[in-house]
This record gives C-alpha cells, structure tokens and sequence, in this order.
C-alpha cells in the first residue's frame, strides 16, 4: 500500500464514531498491538525530546528503505507512534521526506485528540523525516 | 438534610460569581480541579480591570493630568489593600512584581549582590516549586555560594531536626515553600522562621500556594519576604507581590533599573526613588494590581476562615474517595494538606489518566508540576494533580471519581 492508501485506511478506521472516547478506545488499542522494541534501544539515544510521556524510536535501514520501532510509557502516545510507524514505516527515505501527513489532521489528531501532546507530535514526525535525511545524505 | 441543603444553595451563589465555572467542555461541564496553576476570576475582578480602561487610564507617577492622577491613587489605593491583606506593617513594604517567579527572582538577584560571597550557603527544601529553586541556583553560580536541601520524609513532611543541622554560620538565607504545589503539604513556616531567626537568618516565604488557602500575616508570622501571584488567588495574570521588611528592602540594590525608580540621573551616577519605587522599574501592571486588589477583596467578603473551612471539607471528602480506588495511591500524605491531592493510578500513566479526564470534562494537571526535585524524592516521573478550591463541590468530585474508574477500565 502507498503511504497516501495507508492513511486513507487510518480515516476511514477513525470515522466509525464520533465519540472521541471511542477514538481513544481505538488508539489504545493500536497502541496495545505496537510491536515491542528491543529493550536495549530504550535509551537517551533513541528519546524523543518534547513528549510529556517518553518515547523511544529506533530507525533500522537496509539500503533501501527504513523500519521503524517505538515504545512510550504512556499507552495513548504509544498508540499515536504506531500510527505514524504503519504509515512511514518501511518506506524508503525520499518517500518519507515527501510525505504530506494529511491524516493527523482528518482524524483530529492534532486539534481534538492531544491538544497538548501536539509538540509531543510533531517532534516524532521531526525525527522520522530527520533520520530519512540523514539516510538519504549518508546513501548520496 | 437542612444543612445540605443550605450548603448547595452557597455553593451555587459562590459558582455564579465565577463566568467560566458554567461552561461545557466536550459538550460536558466543566470540572475544573487545576487551581493550583490557576483559579478562575470572579465577574468583579473582571468588571475592575475593564473598568481601568474605560473609566480612568493613564500611566501612574507621571502625568499632571486627572486620568493620570485616578489611575496612580488606584494603583496605590490597591497597594494599601494588600498591605491590609497580608498585614504588614507599611505599605513602603509591599512591591508589585509580574508574580511569585518575579518576585524570587528580584530578591535573589538584589540579596545576593549585597549580602552573599564564595563558600555561603542558601537554604531551600526538598519540596520547592522550580521557581524557587532555579533563582537561587543561578545566584550562588554567580557568587560561589551553594544550596543545602531540607529533607522530606514519606509523607511529604519537612524534617525540622534535619533542618536545624543545616543551619551553619555561613548560612545566608532560608527560602521555603509555604505549601508544596506538588504534594499539597503544609510547611511549618512559622517554626522555620522561629528557628532561622535565632541563628540570625532571614527567610523568604514561598507563598504562591499559601495565601490563597488560609490567613496569612506577615507581621505574626515574620517572615523577611513573602512572595506570591495575583493569578492564584483570584486575581488576574502577570500581577504578583513580593513583601519585604523595610529595613532589607532599604539595604538591597534594586534589581531592574528605569523609569520611575529613580531619584536623579546623570550620565556619571544614579541615586534611587524611595521604596517602594526603588524596585518597581518601568510602568508596572496597574491594571493587574488593581484587578489584584479587588480579589483579594473579594476574598475577605467570601470570607478567609470560610474558604478554609469549606476546603478542608473538599479535601477530606476527595481524599476519602479516592483512597476506595482501589490501585490508587496518593503521593502526599501530611497531616497538614492544602486541597491539593497527587496521585498515580497502578500500571496507567499520569498522562494516559489526564488525557481520558479532560475529555470527560475534568481539568487536571499531570506531569512533575516543575517540581522535578519532589517527584525525584518519590521516585517516580509524574503524577495526576487535582488541586481544589472553595468554589469546587463534592458532587465535581464524585465525578472525578466516576471518570477515574472510567480511566481504569479503557486502559486495563
């Protein structure tokens, strides 16, 4: 799937309820299914600075396109990093830099969901598409 | 029966002196329990900032004209009023600062630069608000001095034997929270000062979480400065007080210079207004302080022994029901508490917690309430906060309760 199809899936995932509770029921539970990350990667070098909860992400790239592994210590934010993980995740880094994450925004990510969390938020999609550049500097 | 009954009656009248206090969030109604960061303003503070400029706005201290002159008697009409408030002795004690950070921050600046020197000590607790731990940091960097920490035990209580052996002959200064912002602990100031004075020591008084919970008398208590916000006790934003005894606020430089702290200037010297001008540089917040004042004012027609009376009330009925949660634990536990109530829910975090609260309509603070040192102390990153005021019910917090087992089941 293209990322664009991914998060049109994520849309029409979150507009089974108006209910923001039942939002939030679906993130925990996304956030519940996250893969573990390697609990040696939990460490200050793989912290997201600007969360209020911690969250560590770990970039792995083959050559070609980079996968991602998260955790938080909060459940909420842990579900929020696995949206962006199903999305950007195994894309290769230009698509990464090139992606317009329009989905936070359909779904209320950023203004209904977590109003304070967005700086939380935006320093994860930060670092992914960093990590992106970085990979893409690295391969040229 | 016939006392409840009264008691929702006062309650509702109290609620509709507070505008905000009837709104919806969510479509819910809102409960609002984070008056420790800030309290809601009742309309007659409102109506007493608009009718600065609409009635009578110009700048203070300054003008010949007749706006000038009414806003300058208002700003020190409003200067005496706090005076009357914390009962100090002259008005010349009491300055105008944007808040308690503010009002730290001057004196530990002007303190410093007159009476603190390479290997001198200053004594805080282990319970400080970053306000009044930060400030004082900086100045020792500046002057080679160091901060020595009274301990705290399990329940969030100062340790006064640990206190006394901290005590040393190059001890400066003790500054001490009046009540812990994080805990909710009440600290024995009073004997804090009692013994610091018989070594000679001046205290500072933290009393952003004090003043609005309780009577506060400077001159029974006192206390060499006391420092609190407008914001926190009913009273508007950037506006707050620091009290000093005449006889430091005369020795200490001022902290910022400009206008209308001066006496004469040249380009050779500067010689400094008068207290209380020497320390209020530049034009201040008059519209704040006189907001400030008809708080406060507010506060005396609620009734000082009342507020504490009902919130003592809130406390105990809050801190009943949510020790039956049962994976609940409370982080605070002195036999002497404002109403304010840290807890953590087993195996959820603090921020998971506030997040599904505020969405029911609860307004909460989570996270370690920039007091890094207490949550240190405990162990922990964070906690849930609920801090309550006069204008909160039972019934808000039966709905606290009844969102906290709502938090349980989503996230076990």
């Amino acid at each position: 799937m293209t990322i664009n199809e991914v998060q049109d899936n994520i849309i029409s995932d979150f507009s089974i309820s108006d209910d923001w509770m039942d939002k939030y029921d679906l993130l925990i539970d996304i956030g519940k299914n996250l893969p573990a990350i390697d609990p040696r990667f939990k460490t200050n070098d793989y912290l997201i600075e600007g969360c209020q909860s911690k969250v560590w992400l770990r970039p792995d790239y083959d050559g070609q396109k980079i996968s991602f592994t998260a955790d938080s210590d909060a459940i909420i934010t842990r579900g929020i990093v696995a949206l962006l993980i199903k999305v950007l995740s195994d894309r290769t880094p230009d698509e990464i830099i090139g992606a317009e994450l329009y989905f936070i925004d359909r779904i209320g990510l950023r203004q209904n969901l977590s109003p304070t969390r967005s700086n939380g938020l935006l320093a994860m999609i930060r670092q992914i598409k960093l990590y992106a550049m970085a990979y893409r500097a690295r391969k040229n | 029966m016939r006392i409840i009954i009264l008691e929702l009656k006062d309650i509702a009248e109290i609620r509709a002196d507070f505008p905000l206090l009837s709104k919806k969030v969510y479509n819910k109604p809102l409960v609002y329990f984070d008056n420790g960061a800030t309290t809601q303003k009742p309309q007659c503070v409102l109506d007493a900032i608009q009718e600065v400029f609409t009635s009578y706005n110009g700048n203070i201290h300054r003008g010949i004209h007749a706006m000038s002159d009414m806003t300058s008697e208002a700003y020190e009409n409003a200067r005496e009023r706090v005076r009357s408030f914390i009962n100090a002795a002259r008005k010349e004690e009491v300055i105008f600062t944007s808040g308690t950070t503010g009002s730290i921050n001057s004196v530990a600046f002007s303190f410093g630069e007159r009476y603190v020197g390479p290997g001198d000590e200053i004594i805080i607790s282990n319970l400080e608000h970053h306000a009044n731990i930060v400030p004082w940091q900086m100045m020792c960097q500046r002057k080679g001095a160091s901060l020595r920490i009274i301990p705290v035990n399990d329940d969030g209580e100062i340790l006064i034997d640990e206190f006394v052996k901290l005590l040393s002959p190059r001890t400066r200064l003790v500054s001490v929270t009046q009540a812990s912002n994080a805990l909710g602990t009440i600290v024995p100031v009073g004997e804090i000062i009692r013994i610091a004075h018989s070594a000679g020591i001046p205290v500072l008084v933290d009393g952003a979480q004090g003043v609005q919970h309780d009577v506060v008398d400077v001159s029974e208590l006192d206390c060499d400065f006391y420092a609190f916000s407008g914001h926190k006790i009913y009273g508007p934003t950037g506006i707050g007080i620091l009290y000093g005894k005449q006889k430091w606020l005369e020795e200490l430089p001022p902290y910022q210079g400009g206008g209308d702290m001066v006496e004469k200037v040249t380009f050779e010297k500067t010689t400094y207004n008068e207290l209380p001008f020497k320390f209020e540089a530049g034009t201040m917040n008059f519209a704040g302080a006189i907001g400030l004042a008809r708080a406060l004012d507010y506060v005396l027609e609620t009734g000082r022994k009342d507020i504490a009376a009902r919130e003592k009330m809130l406390l105990d009925y809050a801190t009943g029901k949510l020790a039956e949660i049962r994976p609940l634990k409370i982080y605070g536990n002195s036999k002497n508490k404002i109403s304010t109530i840290s807890f953590l829910i087993d195996g959820i975090h603090q921020y998971d917690t506030g997040t599904i609260l505020d969405k029911q309509g609860i307004a909460v603070r989570t996270g370690t309430h920039c007091a890094q040192p207490v949550m240190d102390r405990f162990g922990i990153d964070g906690t849930v906060r609920i801090s309550m005021c006069f204008y909160n019910t039972l019934e808000e917090i039966d709905t606290l309760c009844t969102g906290i087992e709502k938090v349980i089941r989503m996230f076990s």
